[in-house]
């Protein structure tokens, strides 16, 4: 039988605010356990929470970025369950009145695209940290993450496999980081997806029952998961057998999912209306403040790549898929505005080679946008030929100093002493006479034979533009 | 020393008849001969520091009104170093590590805490019988409950064993003892005193006030607990008036109503004259009285027990024995530290409202119970906004009886019963005061005064003048030895 797998994503994205959404600690990451967790943290008796403005900002900012209608009377729900890292005994989060309501975005995969809907995105905090493995037999808990904001993005069962869910959950991450509302943070879990997947028969309307898959902190972790999910699913139904509803782990070291809880495990959240907040009442003049304030969108910045430096479709996209590439490439354009077309080649070819193969994010790369763009303006400005540019590139990945600074002390700066290359190209046609003849019997192609010889001599130094000129004159 | 008012200590203070050391002292010594049981914690030590602090300030000439004026604070209330019990086994070793607003701000205006007030079981109670650290007494008569959940606040001010208390009322818990002890008892428009640092029973309904002696005593502390706070949202965001100003204003031409629903069944005779004689005695100082109707009023239980129990059942799960407060002996996994540390340290009263409350929010019931009782709450405040279209104040009285004896009332839906006045005022936000109108059965009888939001001054002025005519606030229970 042909199958069909449905996919709708609940990504959690935690905003980048300095304090927590309802208390004034810190959120720093990676301080001393139970560091930054104060009274409102640890949920002692008498403590209230008081709302950081700052998450509805951010919150409709993301709304607006998708289309989203705002609800501008959202309501802050308490989600009740027993957990040791969960200190009030409740999660706050809201339920009915969720301050983004529906909203939608476009996906790419190859050439096609497709739009997917957003079903909500609402506030809520993040509970603390359950280590289970530091003591024999007690488990560790560390609160510092406790109350740390977090939005709540829940999508349509629109996707229909694993390639369409990464498409929509990378978009989501380079919406949320154009936005500056979270830093999108898979290792420190800013970013977190749960997918949730079932499969129906081909045709069928009616969807199969789902598996929620839980834990997943890489792109390249959901696809898998989601994958494995799938063939699961089509194992069991194949076999004459149902599909549980149920939260499944999925553990990326032993490439697995196993079941966490079963629906008829699940809590009774027992969700009401937080009694301590007020509901949220927004403005039309804050609305009209953020509007003002959205930077530009991954399709506006496309938009003027193509319009304002002639870049191609294609560059322009791949270059906006991701808000870092976007800064890179912008910040080389400042010097090198002639140059884009070579900007972005440099970004898209070497840059982003070299950072796949030593796993790194651009972030972390060992060669600022400065100074890429000053080997740039080198091959611009034919200090060197591209060819040569690939040597420097790699001496300044591996730390050797400046693009001047090696083109200087290994002397690869291009002949441009016409003398110097004339003589040079002079002895190679003395010592080449039967390729000479071909040439002149009309055998362009050889040509490269002598393009190549006069580089050889000068250790690919010579500017490939005065050779051939050159050549072509001497030959002709 | 003991029976004058605080209005009259705080003078006595500044004219530096006596110290705050040896007011403090005399109440502290008052206390230890007291077998009332309305205190958890005496704070002896503390507060013969803060009195003699208290002392130089007025030496110095830098105090402010009420500085060195010492109080009862009810064990509700978060004290920074001080057990905060909330009158339950799962706190007994709490020690709070910072102060509730309400704290900071009786500190910041130099008042001397005597120790903190018993009080029922998370302020879960209509005759303090439900403590932990064991009943209160009826200072009136020993044999009798003191009303709750303030109840050792009440029994404190009433025996004079501090010049004034502080209370929390949720569903009457100021009023009612106040009614039942004899004393003047206050609970402000929700929002005006600071909740932030008050463990929370039902948030949506908890209000601090003050429990003292007279309305002027009322007026002066009220001054000290109310404002706005930053770190409780649902605080109002609205100038503290000065609550003395208008202490002094006529009344002539008040209106007051009479809610028929107030003055049904059940409401023992005695009491419903007394009641009626105070009502009188403003007429004839120049009110008018008017019969209201609060047709809704008749749902205030039910809907109370709804909604109150549902918020408990939420606001208690931080007790759960993980980072405070009672944990369970050699708990043998997670399930069995939550099962055992809340069944072994919660009361009865307190187990059975989380109950109620988990219920009725759990799936398929939440729209019968949660949001219908939510519904009828908002007829309930529509009911009071159209009578104060008509009236100026509501009155009433505050429990349908007087004080019942300790361990008479077995079932908690009897006991339920008592709050059938006080608790519309809490479901609709409104301010409510109790005030000592007489005796029956030789037990003080309170009458009850509902007034609009925001109008404290003025049901201080109307209890005020009242007080001037009238000396019931004056009576002081005989003390045998």
């Amino acid at each position: 039988m042909e199958w069909e797998t449905v996919i709708g994503l609940e990504i959690h994205a935690q905003l980048n605010t300095k304090s927590k959404i309802f208390s004034s600690a810190s959120t720093q990451f990676g301080a001393k356990p139970n560091s930054q967790a104060c009274a409102v943290d640890l949920g002692l008796p008498g403590v209230l929470p008081v709302l950081n403005k700052e998450v509805v900002s951010k919150a409709v900012k993301f709304g607006l970025a998708v289309d989203a209608h705002i609800n501008q009377r959202n309501v802050f729900d308490r989600k009740n369950y027993f957990y040791p890292d969960l200190p009030k005994g409740y999660q706050i989060s809201q339920l009915d009145w969720p301050i983004v309501g529906e909203g939608e975005i476009e996906i790419t995969l190859g050439d096609k695209t497709k739009v997917i809907g957003v079903t909500r995105a609402h506030l809520e905090e993040d509970a603390g940290k359950s280590i289970h493995d530091l003591y024999d037999d007690y488990t560790a808990v560390d609160l510092n993450r406790a109350g740390t904001p977090l939005l709540e993005i829940v999508s349509e069962p629109d996707m229909r496999n694993a390639k369409e869910a990464v498409a929509y959950a990378k978009k989501i991450h380079a919406l949320v980081q154009y936005l500056e509302i979270c830093d999108g943070n898979m290792q420190e879990g800013s970013f977190r997806c749960d997918a949730n997947v079932s499969i129906r028969p081909m045709g069928q309307e009616k969807l199969g029952t789902r598996a929620e898959l839980k834990n997943i902190n890489s792109f390249k972790f959901l696809e898998r998961a989601i994958n494995l999910e799938v063939e699961r699913q089509q194992d069991i139904l194949e076999e004459g057998g149902e599909v549980a509803q149920e939260t499944r782990l999925y553990d990326a070291v032993k490439h697995e999912t196993r079941s966490m809880r079963s629906k008829e495990e699940a809590n009774d959240y027992r969700y009401f209306p937080d009694p301590d907040l007020l509901p949220v009442e927004i403005s039309d003049e804050l609305m009209a403040q953020i509007k003002q304030e959205l930077p530009e969108l991954p399709q506006e910045k496309k938009a003027r790549f193509i319009a304002e430096f002639g870049l191609s479709e294609y560059d322009a996209d791949v270059l906006t898929s991701q808000k870092p590439m976007a800064d890179y490439f912008e910040k080389m354009i400042v010097n090198n505005a002639d140059h884009a077309k070579l900007c972005a080649n440099w970004i898209m070819g070497e840059l982003s080679a070299s950072l796949n193969k030593h796993q790194l994010e651009l972030l972390d790369a060992p060669i600022t946008a400065d100074d890429l763009s000053l080997l740039v303006n080198r091959i611009g400005d034919d200090t060197i030929s591209g060819k040569i540019a690939k040597d420097v590139f790699k001496a300044m990945w591996d730390g050797e100093g400046s693009a001047d600074e090696i083109i200087e002390a290994k002397g690869l700066k291009q002949m441009t002493d016409t003398g110097a290359i004339e003589a040079i190209v002079d002895e190679i046609i003395a010592n080449n006479q039967a390729q000479v003849e071909q040439f002149k019997s009309g055998n362009e192609k050889i040509l490269g034979f002598f393009v190549g010889q006069a580089m050889k001599a000068t250790q690919g130094k010579a500017n490939p533009k005065l050779l051939n000129e050159m050549l072509r004159s001497k030959l002709g | 020393m003991h029976t004058k008012t605080l209005a009259q200590l705080a003078q006595g203070l500044k004219n530096k008849e006596f110290s705050s050391v040896e007011l403090t002292q005399h109440y502290l010594d008052r206390i230890e001969k007291s077998d009332l049981n309305a205190f958890i914690t005496v704070t002896d030590e503390l507060a013969l520091i803060q009195a003699q602090a208290a002392d130089d300030k007025i030496t110095k000439g830098n105090a402010s009104v009420l500085t060195g004026i010492p109080y009862a604070h009810k064990d509700i209330f978060c004290t920074q170093g001080v057990k905060t019990s909330a009158g339950s086994k799962m706190l007994d070793n709490f020690i709070s590590p910072y102060d509730a607003t309400v704290s900071h701000k009786l500190n910041q205006a130099d008042l001397v805490m005597l120790g903190k007030a018993n009080m029922d079981e998370f302020a879960m109670g209509s005759s303090n019988e439900n403590s932990y650290f064991g009943d209160v007494k009826n200072p009136w008569d020993k044999t009798k409950i003191p009303g709750g959940s303030s109840g050792g606040s009440a029994a404190a001010v009433a025996a004079r064993l501090s010049a004034f208390a502080t209370g929390t009322d949720t569903g009457g818990s100021i009023r009612q003892p106040a009614s039942l002890c004899g004393i003047t008892g206050l609970k402000p428009t929700y929002g005006r005193v600071s909740r932030y640092g008050m463990i929370a029973y039902a948030s949506s309904l908890d209000q601090a006030g003050p429990m003292t002696q007279t309305a002027e005593d009322a007026a002066l502390v009220l001054n000290v607990m109310a404002g706005f706070d930053e770190k409780d949202s649902t605080s109002a965001e609205r100038d503290v008036e000065d609550y003395t100003a208008s202490l002094n204003d006529s009344i002539k031409g008040l209106t007051i109503g009479l809610p028929k629903e107030f003055f049904s069944e059940g409401l023992d005779d005695e009491v419903a004259s007394q009641v009626m004689a105070a009502v009188k005695e403003f007429e004839a100082m120049g009110a008018t009285i008017k019969e209201v109707s609060l047709p809704n009023s008749a749902y205030a239980i039910p809907t109370y027990y709804i909604v109150a129990p549902c918020e408990c059942s939420s606001n208690l799960s931080r007790l759960d024995g993980v980072r405070y407060g009672y944990r369970c002996d050699d708990p043998k996994d997670l399930e069995d530290l939550y099962l055992r540390s809340r069944s072994e340290g919660f009361g009865e009263e307190v187990k059975r409202r989380i109950m109620i409350g988990a219920y009725a929010l759990s799936a398929g019931y939440y729209d019968a119970y949660y949001l219908k009782a939510q519904k009828t709450r908002h007829l309930i405040s529509e009911d009071f906004k159209k009578a104060f279209k008509d009236v100026d104040v509501i009155m009433g009285p505050v429990s349908p009886t007087t004080a019942f004896d300790l361990g008479s009332v077995k079932d908690s839906v009897s006991m339920y019963l008592a709050d059938i006045y006080t608790l519309s005022a809490n479901l609709a936000g409104l301010p409510g005061m109790s005030i000592p109108a007489g005796f029956a059965q030789n037990l003080p009888v309170g009458l009850q005064l509902i007034g609009n939001y925001w109008s404290e001054s003025k049901l201080l002025n109307i209890a005020h003048q009242f007080q001037q005519q009238t000396d019931w606030h004056t009576q002081i229970p005989e003390e045998k030895d």
